[in-house]
């Protein structure tokens, strides 16, 4: 009952859609505004009608109706209740359900909260949503339709794939994901709104959008980090990130958003590169299109592919039309857009941010090619070639190198140009921390170039993004007598976007240091061990005390139980096991790893034999993999405070000196 | 009791993944691995080599970092061939003749695969004279002093 | 809106939703062998499960593969744990024991499992009519290029693999292959027209 009952509201909402992308450019050419308001309700009503669908699904699920395709495929009454809602987003059809709904949630809230601005842009905008909305519903009741009635009912059910029931992080890092994903569909809405309705020779568009690219920006950064600290606590193998053509899909839009996040700041001042910045946009959203076609066509296989059908086909006509319609757009609207462009000087924060512009859209360029590169291979010499790890690190190292740099000049430099004793003053001190770093990292042990290279630049980059809050407190300490923790409060305050940004480059630094840390000087081992027996890895010893078996509601369990000693005292156990579901016969691993501060202690349990007790241990000791999560958290938080809105004087100004606009600057530019 | 149950259970479970009893029954599974060279020399150079070579088994992931017992095979075997005096080159071929191109993480750089290799430098260069050329353009002085 | 420059762009577009398309064409999930028309990698494995006569081989026997130059092999891999070779036992057995007179061996190879429970697999599939080896260390997998079971190589009289097949073997294709590879077997005066022994 409750699938009719939500696949007809799904049924329902597709004409609405189709009325409203009617109406809305109808209205707008003839002038029969009065329309406008109905294509909107379009939206609004989509989102209702996706709600009740989503919110049956959830319904359905928890109460084990076996009687919806959906539930009868991944759900069982031996789930925890935990894993069976969070298996809404755990298979294709759940997963697109979930997409569409936050979808709607997101053109909904965009379009009501800007629905009484006059002019195009809006009207354009919607349009834009509600025909990204309409593909995704067509595919809800069509080929990824979760609610196909099942008869006869089934009493029971096998429950989600095993390892997604594995780690409670399964339920925030896809819905992460999707906030972020989904959300830069906004961004490119308003970039589509711009170029029909002609106000993307403005700047409005980009105004209107900023905090939604920020916002998606800051959901799919934390979808990343979560997504690597799963896979580091599930997979079994240590590491965190694998270039697997999805987590691939994943970067390479988080790539040009970051590019556009800085190439917008230089629109918005110097009223540059608006052509750029409309291409950057529209590329996000292809390449967040690109991923979503490559996970479900199933034409590359990945940890991450879900099971195939006819789906691909759809998701091919999808990306087919939206590259063409975003090619036709923005090649035609390109001699609008040109603009001459005006900078004072190579030696100004301009120059750093066309650099970073450079650098990130090469790594896009990069990782894309090599993770297309198996398929063209494949199709122009008829061999298989693999495309992993050493290359897209090989490749990627030294633009990540320059990047961390530059992350370092960039806030350091001032806007327009900088004199030769301002570059002295700015630039060197941050060189210390580069020293520092860079002798730490010897010390420690490290001995590869680009590993050393890396702390190094880190270093730099760190010491410059600190300067400049310990500059800017200062100032304000000197000027009205704070103390420390306000002048740092009312100095971000006052400078949102500015103090974010160094405040998200910081918890970049701490990410880049994890990683770095964590792949130069990790150390493993592996052995067969009897009960009593000992192994050490890079000065932690382990101890075993035995191997186990028990039964969980949804799995059996075999583990094996390690004692960590310290000086021959024990100072925290490590279980790690392997849980079997009855619907695998392979078990799923499942490492435990003993966090600190300094570095993680993993263990793996590889093997066992049930009879004389003994196990198979691999440990790794990898120093401040901690900090990848952290820093994850800290660029999270970055961004949240770069999104508050400015402060502005009394007198209307904007507070934020970075966002005023350098009129002088366009105006000058502007002149014939 | 119960436990034993268990245990019995995880038995049968064990043997379903094949992984179990490797000392229980001796001859079949892996006794390489538990030589597990204290040589550490060899195993940097077997990690060095067992880093390049694809995982059949998985989605995408190395040899040296797999879990997998086919996998952990194939590691001991690069162990082996290094030992007995092959150079890494002749290891990966063998594989490569065992398996095809596939098994190699990252393309050999030759022919058609030099692309792969090639384009983002090339990227790079041609994004630093777009950027160069572009700077200059716009740090020039107007030809036209306004009016 | 100059349609000329996004009518260029629209084109640039085509070659990568081709390429797109083709990718349904393939199964991004096998991979093809080298192996097929090269001589088949050499092994010597012991026998763990007999078989039964005519076929059967005395458990601890060595099988090797040069010894059996001049006939047709069916080299199959196998897994107790593996459900698609349930698939294909019966047909296996039953083809074998069909060709028993002819001269083409089956051999089974067992594959990431402990001999004993592929004794005990064996035994619940109601008996496997030709012998299966053990494999220490996957060795003469890894030879093969093996990636997955059931995988079955098809050798030739002169000692090379003529096919590879992936998956359960069906009944059709087994008689297919075997016998287009008996009929081009070289006319050998000394090769032996039953498999009695080695």
């Amino acid at each position: 009952m409750i699938g009719l009952l939500a696949h007809d509201a799904l049924l329902v909402a597709l004409p609405i859609m189709v009325l409203g992308i009617v109406l809305a450019p109808v209205a707008v050419r003839t002038g029969r505004r009065e329309w406008i308001p109905i294509a909107y309700s379009a939206l609004y009503t989509n989102f209702l009608l996706v709600t009740i669908a989503t919110v049956a699904m959830i319904v359905a699920l928890v109460t084990h109706d076996f009687s919806v395709s959906y539930v009868a495929q991944v759900g069982s009454r031996a789930t925890p209740l935990f894993y069976t809602v969070i298996s809404l987003w755990g298979a294709l059809e759940g997963s697109i359900l979930f997409w569409a709904w936050v979808l709607a949630l997101y053109g909904t809230v965009v379009v009501w909260l800007n629905r009484n601005r006059p002019g195009n842009l809006i009207p354009y905008t919607a349009l834009a949503l509600l025909a990204v909305s309409l593909f995704f519903g067509i595919l809800l009741v069509g080929p990824a339709n979760p609610f196909h009635p099942v008869f006869p009912v089934p009493l029971d059910g096998p429950g989600p794939n095993p390892l997604l029931q594995n780690h409670i992080l399964m339920g925030v890092h896809p819905p992460l994901l999707y906030l972020g994903y989904v959300g830069m569909t906004v961004p490119f809405a308003f970039a589509v709104g711009a170029m029909l309705s002609g106000e993307v020779t403005g700047d409005a568009w980009i105004k209107l959008s900023h905090r939604w690219t920020l916002l998606s920006w800051a959901f799919l950064s934390a979808a990343i980090i979560a997504g690597m600290w799963w896979s580091y606590e599930v997979l079994g193998w240590g590491g965190y990130w694998a270039w697997d053509p999805v987590e691939n899909a994943s970067f390479l839009p988080w790539l040009t958003a970051t590019a556009y996040l800085h190439s917008m700041i230089l629109q918005e001042r110097r009223g540059m590169l608006r052509l750029w910045n409309v291409n950057l946009v529209v590329g996000t959203f292809v390449l967040t299109v690109l991923g979503t076609f490559l996970t479900r066509s199933g034409i590359i296989s990945s940890v991450h592919a879900f099971t195939v059908g006819v789906i691909g086909y759809y998701f091919l006509a999808f990306i087919a039309v939206v590259l063409i319609a975003a090619l036709v757009m923005v090649a035609g609207n390109s001699d609008r857009l040109r603009t001459s462009g005006k900078m004072d000087s190579a030696a100004s924060r301009e120059s750093v941010f066309l650099l970073n512009n450079l650098f990130l859209t090469a790594f896009m360029f990069t990782v894309l090619i090599g993770t297309l590169f198996p398929l063209v291979a494949e199709a122009i010499r008829g061999v298989k070639v693999s495309v992993g790890a050493p290359f897209f690190n090989r490749m990627s190292l030294p633009l990540i190198v320059m990047l961390l740099f530059l992350m370092g000049v960039g806030p350091a430099l001032p806007w327009r140009s900088a004199t030769a004793a301002e570059m002295r003053s700015k630039l060197l001190p941050p060189f210390i921390g580069a020293l520092l770093f860079c002798a730490g990292a010897l010390v420690a042990g490290a001995r590869s170039f680009y590993g050393v290279v890396a702390f190094s630049f880190v270093g730099y980059a760190a010491v410059a993004n600190l300067r400049e809050y310990w500059i800017g407190m200062r100032a304000r300490r000197q000027a009205h007598g704070e103390g420390w923790a306000t002048a740092l409060f009312l100095l971000m305050r006052s400078n949102q976007r500015r103090f974010g940004g160094y405040l998200a480059h910081l918890g970049l630094l701490l990410v880049a240091l994890g990683i770095a840390g964590s792949s130069s000087f990790r150390k493993e081992r592996e052995a067969t061990m009897k009960p009593g027996d000992t192994l050490t890895v890079a000065g932690q010893t382990i101890r075993l005390k035995g191997v186990w078996g028990r039964e969980e509601v949804q799995r059996s369990v075999v583990g094996a139980t390690l004692e960590v000693l310290k000086n021959g005292r024990v100072v925290g156990v490590i279980e790690p096991h392997m849980n079997y579901y009855p619907t695998s016969d392979q078990p799923v691993p499942t490492p435990q790893v003993r966090s600190t501060i300094g570095g993680d202690l993993y263990l793996t349990l590889m093997a066992f034999d049930p009879n004389g007790a003994n196990a198979t241990i691999r440990a790794i000791v990898q120093p401040l993999v901690s900090w990848i999560w952290f820093g994850g958290g800290i660029v999270v938080l970055g961004a949240i405070i770069g999104m508050i809105p400015a402060r502005r004087r009394s007198n209307g100004a904007l507070a934020d000196t970075d966002l005023v606009p350098d009129l002088g600057a366009i105006a000058a530019e502007a002149a014939p | 009791m119960k436990r034993n149950t268990l245990l019995v259970s995880a038995a049968l479970l064990a043997a379903l993944t094949g992984r179990a009893g490797a000392q229980a029954v001796g001859a079949s599974v892996a006794p390489v691995a538990q030589q597990a060279a204290a040589d550490s020399v060899l195993e940097a150079r077997t990690n060095a080599v067992a880093t390049q070579l694809r995982c059949p088994v998985c989605q995408g992931v190395s040899i040296q970092d797999s879990p997998a017992e086919l996998a952990q095979q194939m590691r001991d075997l690069v162990r082996e061939q290094l030992r007995t005096g092959k150079s890494p080159d002749e290891v990966k071929a063998y594989f490569v003749s065992k398996y095809g191109e596939w098994i190699l993480l990252q393309p050999r750089a030759s022919g058609f695969n030099i692309l792969i290799y090639a384009l983002p430098v090339l990227a790079v260069v041609g994004g630093l004279v777009v950027v160069v050329v572009a700077m200059r353009r716009w740090t020039k002085p107007p030809e036209n002093p306004s009016i | 809106m100059n349609w000329k420059r996004s009518l260029i762009a629209a084109v640039a577009a085509v070659p990568l939703i081709m390429l797109f398309a083709w990718g349904f064409t393939r199964d991004p999930g096998t991979i093809p062998s080298p192996l097929p028309g090269h001589a088949a990698p050499l092994f010597a494995l012991d026998v763990f499960a007999p078989g039964q006569p005519p076929l059967s081989r005395p458990v601890g026997d060595t099988v090797r593969l040069a010894d059996l130059r001049g006939q047709v092999v069916v080299l199959n891999f196998w897994a107790s744990w593996c459900l698609a070779c349930r698939d294909e036992h019966v047909v296996l057995s039953t083809t074998a024991r069909r060709y028993a007179e002819r001269p083409v061996h089956f051999l089974g190879v067992l594959y990431n499992d402990r001999p004993a429970a592929g004794v005990a697999w064996i035994a619940e599939m109601g008996g496997q009519s030709y012998p299966s080896m053990q494999d220490p260390g996957a060795r003469t997998a890894i030879d093969y290029g093996l990636y997955g079971v059931p995988e079955t190589f098809f050798i030739d009289g002169s000692g090379r693999v003529a096919y590879k097949q992936l998956g359960p073997a069906s009944e059709v294709l087994l008689a297919h292959i075997v016998d287009s590879l008996i009929a081009v077997l070289p006319q050998h005066p000394t090769a032996p027209a039953t498999k009695s022994g080695s």
